[in-house]
């Protein structure tokens, strides 16, 4: 009788033991869990600290100066939306299309098997890598020079991936009886694919386009390789002129500078001053990628939730 | 019926047809250019390297102990900055590896749904962070951190680019092994349950062990951006090449060095031109090799099940 009371508690003491690293490690696994968050919320308010009493209006209206107090982020954030647009209009049809092709139109045959193999293996190249590609490639076997447009397509190249990856995705959650409707009633694959398969992924394609602009925006080793200034006291010739034909492309061609280079420009300063620039620089900058991240959040989100097939 | 409706609707047919053809030609020239863009970063390294390497002998490249290529006297052994981009690489593995395997345990077998569904987004998070603040964030938070412990710590030194090259890496390696565990079938849990396990040891003894290829894939993919990564070694390791193992130091990486060599205006088909590309066709080798690992990896994770 003695031996099995003291096999219960053996037992007892053991399932006790157990359920004991249970707990801990559920504890444990909150805070690694909690080192990466709570890093991402050290790093904003010291970047907070830092830098919040210079972001004035004259911060975002000034041109970098050689005095810290008076430099400001004008033809950074000028130069950011230009070659963001370039990125985006160059981007945006050819990852579309790309992904159409692969999802909708592509037989199974070594071709699109290289082509997949590829569209995985770019998402892998590290950026400065597709820095280099444009400086050989853009700037001068193309003659574009150190320009916007070298910038813009550059940087088109490194979110392509992102853009095909997210297409397919949204294209194959659409389910076949959409199509087979379709072509019941005597559409082509061309038009199947225009009035039905696209505007059902539309939410899908969007989260993909902002995610990989979110990045693009923040990427500063492909431009600094292309050969952007960091320096640039004005901004790129308008694109709307008021004579005939009213829009002008010099811009395209116009050296700039952008956001992360500019921030980069004042860290690599040894003056604390230029440091408080450079914290609320990326101040606007985090803010800006972040909120494009929790956008494409929330739309996947809403998405996800009202379709249903 | 008309007689004249039959030709124009064959005209009609035939142009739609000729459309759909075009349109489904277009498309394949965009997916096409993936590889072109492939192609295009493969013949641009190479043919500017073999500019590089005609100048410099390969044997000197690969065994040279001293990278100067900015120097009067110019010496051009990669050695240096292939040693600051591993022991760079190699702090970050020790910071994602067992932070990012953990989390990912801990999301997959034991959070709430709730906790989940927030913290998981929050994580992806970090991956969005632009890289020029992370390079901020080592350079002026964490080394001044690091300095009030090891107070002979310099200013610029791999230690605190790793360490913040690895909080980057997290999500990768967190959210992909978190994947892998996900997709083991239920029934593996519901077995070593019913055998008397604990929550624990089936998450640590058994799914663990059954997602290990996935897991090692994650693990794969942090290595390929840790290599890759540029602005943090650049901003807070230094950018002096200097041949050592030791994380405490300030060092060069590859890539820091094509930005320290980019910054600078150098003349088009110059020798120090070249050698930016040698470098990257060196980085480029070094990243294709895990990615090629990674993609083995998960391949044959696919097959389990």
């Amino acid at each position: 009788m003695a031996t099995e009371a003291n096999h219960v508690r053996e037992i007892r003491a053991l399932i006790a033991a157990h359920k004991r690293w249970d707990h801990l490690f559920a504890i444990v696994g909150l805070l690694a869990m909690l080192v990466g968050v709570v890093t991402l919320l050290a790093l904003i308010l010291d970047m907070f600290l830092d830098g919040y009493h210079r972001l004035t209006p004259e911060f975002f209206t000034s041109f970098p100066s050689r005095r810290a107090a008076q430099a400001g982020i004008l033809s950074a954030w000028v130069g950011s939306s230009l070659v963001m647009l370039v990125t985006m209009l160059a981007a945006v049809p050819l990852g579309i299309a790309a992904g159409i092709y692969l999802e909708e139109y592509a037989r199974r045959n070594w071709l699109t098997d290289l082509i997949e193999i590829n569209v995985t293996n770019l998402a892998g190249v590290p950026s400065i890598v597709y820095g280099l590609l444009a400086l050989g490639l853009f700037v001068y076997a193309l003659d574009f020079g150190q320009s916007i447009l070298s910038a813009g397509l550059t940087l088109a190249l490194l979110i392509l991936p992102v853009v095909i990856v997210a297409t397919r995705e949204a294209i194959r959650a659409i389910p076949g009886a959409i199509r087979e409707g379709a072509y019941a009633l005597g559409a082509t694959k061309w038009q199947t694919v225009r009035d039905h398969v696209l505007p059902y992924s539309t939410g899908g394609i969007l989260t993909g386009v902002i995610i990989g602009l979110a990045r693009a925006i923040g990427e500063t080793a492909p431009i600094i390789t292309i050969g952007a200034l960091t320096f640039i006291a004005f901004l790129p010739p308008s694109p709307v002129k008021s004579e005939f034909p009213f829009v002008s492309l010099d811009w395209l061609f116009a050296p700039f500078t952008v956001m992360p280079i500019q921030m980069f420009n004042w860290i690599s300063r040894p003056q604390s001053a230029f440091h408080e620039n450079a914290a609320a620089a990326g101040l606007v900058l985090i803010v800006m990628t972040l909120a494009m991240n929790a956008i494409a959040i929330i739309i996947r989100y809403r998405y996800r939730k009202r379709i249903k097939w | 019926m008309n007689p004249r409706s039959a030709p124009s609707r064959f005209a009609y047919q035939a142009r739609r047809h000729i459309a759909e053809r075009l349109i489904q030609a277009l498309l394949f020239v965009s997916a096409f250019s993936a590889v072109a863009v492939t192609i295009a970063i493969v013949v641009i390294l190479i043919y500017e390297s073999l500019g590089f390497f005609a100048h410099v002998s390969l044997w000197d490249f690969l065994t040279d102990t001293e990278w100067t290529p900015l120097f009067s006297i110019k010496r051009y052994g990669i050695l240096p900055l292939v040693a600051g981009t591993l022991v760079t690489t190699a702090v970050g593995l020790l910071v994602a590896v067992p932070l990012g395997t953990i989390t990912a345990i801990y999301l997959s077998e034991f959070a709430p749904h709730r906790v989940r569904e927030t913290i998981k987004p929050m994580l992806e998070m970090l991956g969005g962070v632009p890289t020029v603040v992370y390079g901020y964030f080592a350079l002026l938070l964490v080394t001044p951190l690091l300095q009030k412990i090891y107070p002979d710590l310099p200013g610029f030194n791999m230690l605190s680019a790793g360490i913040v090259i690895g909080i980057m890496i997290i999500p990768y390696v967190s959210s992909l092994s978190e994947d892998a565990m996900r997709a083991v079938p239920m029934q593996i849990r519901e077995g070593s349950y019913a055998m008397g396990a604990t929550r624990f040891q089936t998450a640590v003894f058994v799914v663990t062990p059954a997602a290990v290829s996935g897991i090692v894939a994650a693990y794969i993919l942090g290595i390929s951006r840790a290599v890759g990564e540029t602005m943090i070694v650049a901003i807070a390791a230094g950018q002096q090449p200097n041949l050592t193992w030791n994380p405490a130091e300030p060092a060069a990486t590859i890539t820091a060095y094509i930005v320290q060599v980019a910054l600078g205006d150098l003349p088009h088909g110059s020798l120090e031109y070249q050698s930016i590309f040698a470098a990257g066709l060196v980085l480029m080798l070094m990243t294709l090799f895990f990615n090629i690992i990674g993609h083995v990896m998960r391949r044959r994770y696919r097959e389990v099940y």
